[in-house]
């Protein structure tokens, strides 16, 4: 997604000249072509974020469309006050982009898992919130977030991610892609959980199971329609994200179905607890330690659905 | 400080009347600040009436210098001086801080020509400041971004942030002016966390740095109208302010940093001050 999100830049950048990137001095060997290439709208603010994404705040108020750039909790956390005052409250035309969302960088602790961010982006006013399922998706957030006039987050995974989609993408901000159809369940994933959660409807479509997968990139503002639609047409609702059950992805959508007025359905978040990992590992490790690969979603939504259907892993 | 010259006799006119209104104010609404307020006056009445380059009648021109008030606290008398200017109607002072009115108890932009940005929570105006003045010089643009900050909010590191952050781009097209009235929310400067030595830490951060008397008309108006003190730096003007300035039993006071004048003080400041609005 990272090499996505760059390409995208650099073809924005040349097309607009308002577009700057400034970075937190991290983007070792991914920055520099823009750098390069766009020497006076790149720069590095240095270790101090709250400055950093003041600065951005003021450049967007002279016409500046800004994207700040740092990895995981690092440009939103340190300076969450500057995004709420500065950035938000003047509806800054500042895009915050994180790499490293969720368990991405899982062998370097908790420190660097990005695993609130979505609930805590998601409570600002004014605040896009949008976490691409593949690269594909990436890229074509990265052009919607600069076409939108106004504060923006945008939560990226790593590096060399595959790509789940084929064909073109009908990407457009706060409308969730329908990537698979299916009339027994929804799941909902956002991020880089797209791929298991499509690895997840093969294999419950193994056990009779036709599962609806939507990519909810936009976390916020939710489509709520697609959602409530789910719950009407499918009758059970799962969720699906790198992050906190608190307040993400499964949080907005159980504040949405909550008030939908749909009757009986099935409900259920797959996230990670409200806990820092006491483990050390890799993002895929941390995952399964968490019950967030295919086979441990499918087996706890067949549970739920109370059908009797375990799935071993196929794969170390 | 007596005026020689007609231009101080102005600037000691407005600063009156910003005062005058900012007591009304505060008085009417029951809030804090007031000493806050009038520590800065004198400079507002003089960046205001002769030192940015702005246009009442167009606000938001592109060209206009840019005020920063990051003390957002004080901002009692940057609606006075606006309104005096000429960007809203000094009716609006009436309702400040009341009930559905436009003047918010702390700087804010929303509706309020004039205001550049909002602030109140204080260390945020100077990384604004500086990416006003970075895309200034960057696109060769004539305007100049003036930062107001108190003493009390260079505790923040996200000022200090912003001081390391604009000598090193040598936005010689910035300015930060520091009300230097010594006196913080709990105690003085001196005792919560001390600065000093104060000039010399902006120095040392590369910036070219004046130290002034933030009440003398004449020494405000030619330090401001000599900027940049120097090429490819930064200006930092250390100005020597007392909190409450201008009403004798307020001044140097730290209860007058959130005590809102009763009946009687309001008769006494009045006295002091002169006339009413």
């Amino acid at each position: 997604m990272r090499g996505a999100f760059f390409r995208a830049l650099l073809t924005l950048a040349e097309r607009d000249h308002r577009i700057n990137l400034i970075v937190g001095d991290l983007g070792f060997g991914v920055v520099e072509e823009f750098a390069r290439r766009f020497p006076d709208r790149f720069l590095n603010a240095g270790i101090a974020e709250q400055n950093m994404t003041g600065i951005a705040a003021g450049m967007a108020l002279s016409g500046k469309i800004v994207f700040t750039y740092s990895i995981a909790n690092f440009p939103i956390l340190r300076c969450l006050e500057q995004v709420r005052n500065d950035v938000c409250y003047h509806n800054a035309n500042v895009k915050i982009v994180a790499v490293g969302g969720g368990l991405a960088y899982g062998s370097l602790g908790a420190t660097h898992h990005a695993t609130e961010d979505l609930a805590i982006m998601r409570s600002l006013p004014r605040m896009v919130v949008v976490a691409p399922g593949d690269p594909d998706e990436a890229e074509a957030a990265t052009q919607a977030l600069a076409a939108h006039a106004g504060p923006c987050y945008l939560r990226l995974g790593r590096a060399g991610e595959a790509n789940v989609h084929s064909g073109e993408l009908d990407f457009r901000l706060g409308k969730a892609i329908t990537v698979r159809q299916g009339h027994d369940l929804t799941l909902i994933s956002t991020g880089g959980m797209l791929e298991t959660a499509v690895q997840t409807a093969e294999l419950l479509h193994q056990s009779g199971l036709e599962t609806r997968v939507l990519s909810m990139h936009t976390v916020k503002p939710l489509d709520g329609n697609t959602v409530r639609a789910a719950a009407r047409e499918t009758g059970a609702v799962f969720t699906l994200e790198e992050h906190s059950v608190d307040g993400g992805l499964g949080g907005a959508v159980a504040e949405v179905l909550a008030e939908s007025g749909e009757g009986a359905f099935t409900f259920r978040r797959f996230g990670l607890p409200s806990a820092f990992s006491s483990n050390v590992g890799t993002q895929e490790y941390l995952r399964s330690q968490h019950g967030l690969t295919a086979e441990a979603v499918a087996s706890a939504i067949t549970s739920t659905l109370g059908k009797n259907s375990t799935f071993a892993a196929t794969t170390g | 400080m007596p005026c020689m010259s007609l231009e101080c006799e102005q600037s000691a006119a407005l600063a009156r009347k910003i005062r005058l209104h900012a007591l009304h104010m505060i008085h009417r609404a029951k809030s804090s600040h007031l000493g806050s307020a009038y520590s800065m006056a004198d400079l507002l009445a003089v960046i205001y009436s002769r030192i940015l380059r702005i246009d009442p009648q167009n606000p938001y021109a592109p060209d206009r210098d840019r005020f920063v008030l990051s003390k957002g606290h004080a901002c009692a008398v940057l609606y006075a001086v606006l309104a005096e200017q000429g960007f809203f109607p000094k009716e609006w002072l009436q309702h400040f801080y009341q009930d559905g009115a436009r003047l918010a108890g702390h700087a804010t932009h929303v509706g309020v020509p004039g205001v550049e940005v909002s602030t109140g929570s204080l260390g945020h105006g100077l990384p604004l400041a500086c990416g006003m003045a970075l895309v200034g010089k960057r696109d060769r643009q004539s305007y100049r971004v003036f930062a107001l900050l108190s003493d009390g909010e260079c505790d923040e590191g996200s000022t200090w942030e912003a001081a390391l952050f604009a000598p090193h781009h040598q936005l010689d097209n910035l300015t930060a002016i520091i009300d230097y009235n010594q006196i913080q929310s709990l105690g003085t400067v001196k005792e919560v966390l001390d600065l000093e030595p104060f000039a010399a830490k902006w120095k040392a951060f590369g910036w070219a740095v004046r130290e002034i008397d933030g009440h003398d008309y004449a020494q405000v108006e030619n330090t401001l109208t000599k900027l940049p003190f120097e090429p490819d730096k930064p200006t930092c003007v250390v100005a020597h302010t007392v909190k409450g300035k201008g009403v004798s039993f307020m001044e140097n006071k730290l209860l007058w940093h959130y005590r809102s004048p009763d009946a009687n003080e309001m008769a006494l400041a009045l006295a002091e001050l002169g006339d009413g609005e």
